[in-house]
């Protein structure tokens, strides 16, 4: 069995160095869902070969809010689909981890590069839930047996769209596919509450017709519990509400908004690696 | 070009009624074929490719930027989505879904906007799509359609569906003038020379192709006019665009669309850095539409036969 804290500890360490390498990026999301990529790819919830990364049958995960890249770039090193070295590479000039992961296909004689492991092209919010609704009733279609990840921030369900794709998924009863929404209740400019209120979302959600749950996205048994709950109804989909500390894991950025959409500079880093050691 | 004999006696069929035949015979020859709607198959003429593959036809109501998002996922996964609403809505509305979940990442979203032009008629000026050639040829990996009639929206159809990559394909509401026939060749970036001439060349897409070719004809014995339908507006043929203009030295675009962004845009984008020459640019001119009937509209706006004849010769006495 995997030690998941070690490994969640790994991802925040990777996001705070690649962060102050790059200067620039968003810190408080990605290290508040570093438990939940932890279990994702760790704890067996997702199927994925790291050699083979778009392997037919691998379950999808998509990042819907792309400034969470950071968390899903630690992960996808760490889980052996590219160099850890890579990391240093973040938000730099030709780099494949650009500053919101890209999706790029590739067609016949064409030689561009894909960073593996990226699913959907993420950063306007919103778009990521569609995307994931397109390749979950895909897989109904043709009646594959891959399931959809779709991990969006709470901020997210303050568009429109977000709700287009939520009726869609009820209407053709997406049982594959999984909404997981990071409440971590902070957004670019301030608390969520005093920016836009999207509450109740339970009762939104459920009313959308999905199947709703309700953790602490930062323990891992509440974690790998509600995947084995969802499992109970094949053929509705499911939204979890995981509630995360922004920034958790390192003390001064714990709830603050404002490490929202900034990198922490080095001696900041330097206290936050130490944290986490 | 193997056009109808007789360019005046012609059958009048819309180029959505063309797009629907061809998606049932698509929907047949390719089962990952998938039609994404928003509240508009019948309208859209896909009502029979639902009859027929209702198990690969997803209805997402009214909703432009979902269904954007919705086809890129089952592209992502395999699929040949084609998403269709009005050009107003998509990609009018959902912009930003086709720039990122389709373009960016390369999708294979084959995007059909229909009710396009000032020819949507009573509707009136919202549903007049004017800016959809603007808003979509400057995305980058995206390919940009006008087919001319019927027959050409069912070849350009068919072609797309072919085409590995997305494709936005510009569709027209009224029944108007089928001039191309069953064996007029037709190539998916290839410019296609209807009429040859030498002392001016018309430029045009769309239904307005046919009015264009009616100008030429009616001048024949005062005027020599080339005239090159652009179905492809991106990629342009740039070739054939430089020839025709080095030879006749006089060019006029027409289009049923803005001029600033649209056709006219590309054709002075690309005469200016390799051949700048005389042009008047016809269209829409900075103004919404208004309601009316498509011939009435296109009379008004000075955009039918008889307002090409005046710009012919305009531009050849000037």
């Amino acid at each position: 069995m995997v030690d998941l804290v070690e490994k969640a500890r790994e991802i925040r360490v990777e996001i705070i160095k690649m962060l102050a390498e790059a200067e620039s990026g968003h810190s408080a999301g990605p290290l508040g869902t570093a438990d939940l990529f932890a279990a994702l790819y760790f704890g067996g919830l997702v199927n994925f070969r790291k050699d083979e990364p778009y392997w037919e049958d691998r379950d999808r995960v998509v990042l819907s809010c792309g400034h969470y890249g950071p968390v899903q770039y630690a992960t996808l090193a760490l889980a052996g689909f590219f160099p850890v070295e890579e990391l240093k590479t973040l938000r730099k000039l030709g780099s494949r981890l650009q500053g919101h992961p890209v999706r790029h296909v590739v067609y016949s004689g064409s030689n561009d590069e894909q960073l593996p492991g990226i699913e959907n092209t993420g950063g306007p919010l919103g778009q990521g839930v569609s995307v994931a609704v397109g390749m979950a009733l895909a897989a109904k279609m043709q009646k594959s047996k891959w399931k959809v990840i779709c991990v969006s921030s709470d901020a997210e369900q303050q568009e429109g769209q977000t709700w287009e794709a939520y009726q869609t998924a009820s209407k053709y009863g997406l049982g594959n596919l999984t909404f997981v929404i990071d409440r971590n209740e902070i957004q670019i400019s301030g608390n969520l509450h005093e920016v836009m209120s999207i509450e109740p979302l339970r009762d939104k959600l459920t009313s959308f017709g999905l199947r709703v749950f309700e953790i602490n996205g930062n323990n891992f048994e509440e974690i790998l519990d509600v995947f084995e709950k969802g499992k109970l109804f094949p053929d509705q989909p499911k939204a979890i509400i995981m509630k995360t500390i922004a920034g958790k894991g390192v003390s001064f950025m714990e709830g603050n908004f404002r490490w929202h959409g900034k990198a922490p500079n080095s001696e900041e880093a330097e206290k936050a690696l130490w944290e986490l050691k | 070009m193997n056009l109808v004999n007789d360019l005046i006696n012609v059958e009048r069929k819309a180029t959505r009624e063309g797009f629907g035949e061809a998606m049932v015979w698509l929907g047949k020859n390719n089962k990952e074929v998938v039609v994404v709607t928003a509240d508009l198959g019948e309208s859209m003429k896909v009502d029979e490719f639902e009859k027929i593959y209702p198990e690969r036809f997803v209805q997402v109501g009214v909703a432009e930027q979902n269904m954007m998002g919705v086809s890129a996922g089952l592209a992502l996964s395999g699929k040949v989505p084609f998403a269709v609403s009005y050009a107003v809505f998509s990609p009018g509305r959902n912009w930003d879904q086709l720039r990122v979940s389709v373009c960016y990442t390369n999708a294979n979203v084959k995007v059909v906007g229909g009710h396009t032009g000032i020819t949507v008629g009573p509707d009136g000026a919202t549903h007049q799509a004017l800016e959809d050639i603007a808003m979509t040829r400057v995305l980058p990996n995206l390919m940009v359609v006008v087919p001319a009639d019927y027959e050409q929206a069912k070849k350009a159809t068919l072609a797309m569906g072919l085409h590995e990559g997305p494709v936005y394909m510009r569709l027209t509401r009224p029944k108007t003038a089928c001039f191309t026939t069953a064996t007029t060749p037709f190539e998916l970036g290839k410019a296609q020379v209807l009429r040859t001439g030498k002392e001016v060349t018309i430029f045009a897409c769309g239904g307005l192709v046919y009015e264009a070719l009616l100008a030429a004809e009616e001048l024949k014995d005062e005027v020599d006019v080339e005239v090159i339908n652009l179905h492809t507006i991106k990629p342009l043929d740039e070739e054939t665009v430089v020839r025709s203009a080095k030879k006749t030295g006089k060019v006029i675009t027409l289009e049923d669309h803005q001029v600033n962004g649209g056709l006219g845009g590309a054709i002075a984008e690309v005469l200016g850095e390799k051949c700048p020459t005389k042009m008047v640019r016809m269209g829409m001119k900075d103004c919404f539409g208004e309601s009316g009937n498509p011939g009435e509209l296109l009379a008004k706006y000075g955009l039918d036969k008889d307002g090409v004849i005046k710009v012919i010769r305009k531009i050849i006495n000037d």
